[in-house]
């Protein structure tokens, strides 16, 4: 075997023409490799302007019968064939409204909580929990929302709200009518614990970045846990939580299960919170496979392409304060 | 002394706060699960596995979804990982320094959470309005898209933390750098790279927006790809909204059977990526 | 990083090369660098080196850390490529021929001068894999050939006895010194003709130190080899030349007994002496 080996050894010594012609083949197959990467890198690019295109293209018919009035009024009648656009708009922005007014300080207490408050034992199985609940389909809390939540609300939060706000000048018109379970707050509340464990998770992240010298500065000075909190971790933090907040927020709005079961699917904007509404996303979900004509088909595009365009816009900020808050930490 | 005093009580405020804020948060989750769960069992049977949908007020199972969502499922996975991989790969290795690289990432990362249902819109389109009818293919390549961001992020960052040693050291074995990334830097970061696959598994299981108009919906047992396809939440979302009891209880059996999957898929994922973390 | 217009600047005719070479006529040059410049973008980290690796001969390089020492050795097989921004400028022969042309096939290259590095770095598969993988991709053997190769590589590096029986193993399943000599037979395995060594005990206790060492000296029989190391002690034990770096410049090059007895430089004094550094 050794003897083998050693005799083998000079021989084996490959000449260079040798490797040169297998250098020839070699380079071919590194060469293919790096191209055939370069395009799968610019093929993602290239889904985005794919599905930039395939928007306006299909948006057009309906842009152009309708024009801005698309943007501006609510009329949505699929019998006549005219189609605005406001009540999603509106439906849209007011159902990501009240979840982010609810996740966000709640997020912000309880990744608060999981940094400064939680025993050591109890933050990893709570972070991996709430990591595990961001996974969950929002088809499941939509199909929870119908059945269990709203029935729910039905008979307890939206009576006592009714009662409570209707003496109440401005906030009865915000809880008018009657208590239908379905609609547009109960649509925001489902949003808000869809939403609540990716603001949760990411300002958890964010808060142990902060460099704990930073922190045990501040504990020398004899601040409070919470004082340490406002003036060393909150602005350290900003930027990172505004950016998570925004991340949540881009869910929030383009999310279509779980508001499609609990938003009623109205085309109107009320002043009520507990009338049903409906959201682009919703929309697009309920009414597409039924749309008839070109023009209803189109507009529905139409309303894709806004909810694309405004996402888009949040999560491009949300990206890039989340990259200065990473460059910062980095 | 008094101002000590407010201080404390400042303190002990908001950390109250904090506590009750992490109690309902987590507090809800465990409702949603508890009421999934106790729906859920209390319709699942033996049928749901191997009986087809049934028609309005007649039992029945969710058979042919169940085998649409996993046909389905499979081929955008097919679909997606190659591209995300070698996108990652270029990323991470050839264009690591480049602007395209940074380009491409910030992009990626928008796809990563962009709405599901304009991807729906994109492939019907792109696919089902040229072909003319909804099918099981143009399904699989609406959550391919979906699936592509989380395996081209996941391989860009794993791929990352591969040692520059190891990297180094069989180049200057002379190996071309093709080599090099299929032989060192791919083994090195196989975990972390299946991980992410099995996280866009995960995503996608449950989508249900972009399969609503590419995939559309079958009442009856189809494998023909080419064919409008049923699938596991699709058929959620039209029995749950349906007035017939029999469907609501399918609907729930068919929520729980999608949230062991997802849940599954995410805790080997997670076990995954800690055993290699460990070692 | 200025060059303080020390006595033994940059631009003049580097006279410590010429006296070392005229001091081992016997010894073939197999690597001539000269006047080589080396950039990490816009920093100059070497400033107008010219020394010479001569063939079967260990030459060490030695100084404080940030020297270049190492920056040198990484332009000899030309890893540094592997980044962008980081450029040489200058001549490299290899046998006469310039491997800074840009013509020059990396590859192909890096086959002939292999290197060993810092942190031992085998690569995730087996320990046989470790070394076949290399061969394979130049020499496609049949399984036979390749176990004798295997082998061969493993007792070069003083490692058969320890592996022979778990040669499947995991490589990473190895201690650091026998990491270190793995990675050593998978560079031999490759049949370089230079093998350079960047610091290759820096991360070993002293037994796996001792027995890297041994294993350089016997190495040394076939190959041409260099050396960086902080450590004067190594130097003085295995290699024939030494030659001195200081801020991005070629202080002194010798042989390694002339180096540490008679030093002609302050600054290598100073060094030898254990005045800085």
């Amino acid at each position: 075997m050794v003897d083998l080996a050693l005799r083998d050894a000079p021989a084996a010594v490959s000449s260079p023409p040798d490797r040169l012609r297998l250098l020839g083949r070699l380079r071919l197959i590194d060469g293919s490799f790096r191209t055939i990467t370069f395009a799968a890198a610019v093929s993602v690019l290239v889904i985005l302007g794919g599905v930039i295109v395939a928007l306006i293209e299909g948006a057009l018919p309906a842009l152009q019968a309708f024009g801005l009035d698309f943007l501006t009024t609510s009329r949505w009648n699929p019998v006549t064939e005219k189609f605005g656009a406001l009540a999603p708009i509106y439906g849209t922005l007011v159902t990501s409204l009240i979840a982010m007014t609810i996740a966000v300080p709640f997020g912000i207490l309880i990744a608060m909580f999981l940094t400064e408050l939680c025993p050591m034992w109890l933050r990893r199985p709570i972070g991996i929990a709430i990591e595990l609940l961001a996974g969950i389909p929002s088809i499941i809390y939509g199909i929870w929302g119908l059945f269990v939540f709203a029935p729910f609300l039905q008979h307890t939060l939206q009576p006592a709200l009714i009662d409570l706000f209707g003496p109440v000048p401005i906030l009865s018109t915000l809880f008018a009518g009657p208590p239908y379970g379905i609609g547009v707050l109960t649509a925001g509340l489902i949003l808000a614990i869809m939403v609540l464990p990716f603001v949760t998770s990411i300002s958890r992240d964010v808060f142990e970045a902060v460099p704990p010298v930073l922190k045990e500065a501040a504990y020398g000075l004899g601040c409070t846990t919470w004082e340490v909190f406002r003036h060393v971790v909150i602005p350290f933090a900003r930027v990172g939580v505004t950016g998570g907040v925004m991340l949540g927020l881009g869910r929030a709005l383009g999310e279509t299960m779980a508001v499609t079961f609990v938003i009623g699917n109205a085309h109107r904007i009320s002043g009520s919170l507990l009338a049903p509404g409906t959201t682009i996303s919703a929309t697009i979900a309920n009414e597409f496979t039924e749309a008839l004509g070109d023009l209803y088909t189109s507009s529905l595009v139409a309303l894709g392409l806004i909810l694309f365009v405004i996402t888009f816009v949040v999560l491009a900020i949300a990206r890039y304060m989340l990259m200065r808050i990473e460059r910062k930490i980095g | 002394m008094m101002l000590y005093r407010r201080r404390r009580f400042a303190n002990s405020v908001v950390m109250t706060l904090s506590v009750v804020a992490t109690v309902i948060g987590l507090g809800w989750l465990v409702l949603v699960l508890g009421a999934l769960l106790w729906n859920g069992f209390g319709s699942l049977s033996v049928a749901v596995f191997t009986e087809m949908t049934p028609p309005p007020g007649s039992a029945g199972g969710l058979l042919n979804p169940i085998v649409g969502s996993l046909m389905m499922s499979g081929v955008a996975v097919a679909i997606g990982t190659p591209i995300g991989i070698l996108a990652g790969t270029y990323m991470a290795e050839y264009g690591r320094y480049s602007m395209l690289t940074s380009v491409v990432r910030f992009i990626n990362d928008i796809l990563l959470s962009a709405p599901s249902i304009v991807v729906g819109l994109f492939i019907y389109e792109v696919v089902v309005r040229p072909l003319g009818h909804f099918s099981g293919i143009a399904g699989s390549l609406a959550l391919a898209v979906l699936v592509v961001p989380v395996v081209v992020r996941t391989t860009e960052d794993m791929l990352l933390t591969v040692p520059k040693e190891l990297r180094e050291a069989a180049t200057a074995l002379g190996l071309p750098r093709s080599h090099v990334i299929a032989n060192v830097s791919y083994r090195a970061a196989r975990a972390g790279i299946v991980t992410g696959i099995l996280l866009a598994v995960a995503r996608i299981s449950g989508e249900t927006a972009p399969l609503l108009f590419t995939a559309l919906n079958n009442q009856f047992f189809s494998a023909d790809m080419t064919q409008p396809l049923a699938s596991l939440p699709v058929v959620i979302f039209q029995f749950a909204m349906s007035p017939y009891p029999d469907w609501q209880k399918l609907a729930w059996a068919g929520a729980l059977i999608i949230t062991f999957a997802v849940l599954a898929l995410s805790i080997s994922a997670r076990a995954l990526s800690a055993t290699r973390t460990n070692s | 990083m200025s060059s303080t217009g020390l006595s033994h600047g940059s631009n003049t005719v580097p006279a410590p090369v010429v006296a070392a070479r005229a001091a081992l006529a016997d010894a073939d040059e197999k690597v001539a660098i000269r006047n080589v410049d080396f950039y990490y973008g816009d920093n100059r980290a070497l400033k107008s080196i010219s020394v010479s690796l001569y063939a079967r001969r260990v030459t060490a390089f030695i100084g404080p850390s940030g020297c270049g020492k190492s920056t040198l050795l990484r332009i000899l097989n030309r890893i540094y490529d592997l980044y962008p921004n980081q450029r040489a400028e200058g001549e490299v022969l290899l046998d006469g021929n310039n491997i800074l042309d840009a013509k020059q096939d990396l590859n192909l290259l890096r086959a002939r001068v292999g290197m060993v590095f810092q942190k031992p770095t085998p690569f995730p598969m087996s320990i046989y894999e470790n070394i076949a993988f290399g061969i394979r991709l130049y020499e496609p053997l049949p399984k036979s050939e390749m176990d004798g190769r295997v082998e061969q590589a493993l007792k070069r590096a003083a490692l058969w006895n320890e592996v022979k029986d778990k040669l499947s193993a995991n490589g990473l399943s190895l201690s650091g010194g026998q990491q270190q000599r793995l990675c050593i037979a998978r560079t031999v395995a490759v049949q370089p003709e230079v093998i350079l060594l960047d610091e290759p005990c820096s991360a070993l206790d002293p037994i796996s130190t001792a027995k890297i060492e041994e294993l350089i000296d016997e190495l040394k029989t076939e190959y041409t080899i260099a050396i960086v190391t902080h450590n004067m002690q190594q130097a003085a034990r295995v290699s024939d030349y030494t030659a001195f770096m200081y801020l991005g410049e070629l202080v002194e090059f010798d042989t390694t007994s002339k180096m540490f007895t008679s030093p002609v430089d302050p600054r290598t004094q100073d060094y030898i002496t254990g005045r800085f550094g």
